[in-house]
């Protein structure tokens, strides 16, 4: 299998939940200065508060995830920028950020792929009561990681 | 270092404003900050403000920031000025692109306080 095939369908052997994992602990180290502990999702109920939706299209079809309460989107906010992080908009427009970095930075981890995949601007939905359909069979993978001790989800969706 | 105008062209006021953060923490003084949330906002700025450094992101709505490069490279009125990108978008490909569209540097999100000294001095003729 050639590096250009292989990340259209990952395999079992080409598990990309470690480098989506690095690579949201990178953009909580850099941007936030702090070390981010990966979380059982089982064990940590989401208020679904905020979910920012970054698109994959190209080589890498899907959209990456990042969803958190109300309350945590505001401290990641306030991280980000200090205490001057006071309204509900810097709240959306910094998790959306953070999605973005995430998604941007997973996918130039992912040798070959950063050059044909494409990313969306930001979306943010706010509330938690929806679900997520998608119109092509396809795979997903997650990871629930603990900020200021509370859950935050990235999942990935991809699109066979 | 005599103070200086920089544009921030980036969708995120979020993002806007670290970026001004990251440029005082590089002992940037800046006399005037001029923000824009895309590319075609950004060439509506470059007529009005006189701007020393640009810091632009490349994927925002209306305009992105490959094509603002593109066009303010052929305006009369921002010859000259520094353009350093700043993106999620890592790839080999954006960066000749952006560099051959004329920009003088770039950084890729997430980035730090340091990265933004890094690329930005050199291209404002300073030393680090």
């Amino acid at each position: 299998m050639t590096a250009v095939s292989a990340f259209a369908k990952p395999s079992p052997e080409e598990d990309w939940l470690p480098i989506l994992e690095r690579a949201t602990q990178e953009v909580f180290e850099i941007m936030l200065g702090c070390q981010v502990k990966r979380a059982e999702s089982s064990e940590h109920k989401l208020a679904g508060g905020f979910t920012a939706i970054v698109g994959l299209a190209g080589a890498l079809c899907g959209v990456v995830t990042m969803c958190c309460a109300t309350e945590t989107a505001g401290q990641i906010a306030k991280g980000m920028l200090g205490d001057t992080a006071d309204s509900a908009g810097q709240a959306v427009d910094a998790l959306g950020e953070m999605c973005n970095m995430i998604a941007g930075n997973f996918k130039n981890k992912l040798a070959g792929t950063d050059e044909r995949c494409l990313l969306s601007v930001p979306s943010v939905i706010s509330g938690g009561e929806y679900r997520f359909h998608s119109l092509v069979e396809g795979q997903s993978m997650e990871t629930v990681v603990l900020f200021e001790d509370a859950p935050v989800s990235i999942r990935l969706q991809l699109q066979n | 270092m005599d103070k200086i105008t920089a544009l921030i062209v980036d969708d995120s006021s979020v993002m806007r404003k670290i970026v001004e953060r990251s440029l005082r923490q590089a002992g940037i003084e800046l006399e005037k900050v001029v923000e824009a949330s895309n590319g075609a906002e950004a060439l509506v700025a470059l007529q009005s403000n006189k701007v020393d450094l640009i810091l632009c992101d490349i994927n925002m709505p209306v305009m992105d920031g490959l094509e603002f490069v593109r066009q303010a490279a052929a305006m009369e009125s921002a010859k000259g000025i520094p353009i350093v990108m700043i993106t999620t978008e890592g790839s080999e490909s954006h960066v000749v692109q952006a560099l051959t569209a004329g920009a003088r540097g770039y950084i890729r999100k997430p980035f730090t306080p340091d990265q933004v000294k890094e690329h930005v001095l050199p291209v404002l003729g300073k030393k680090q």
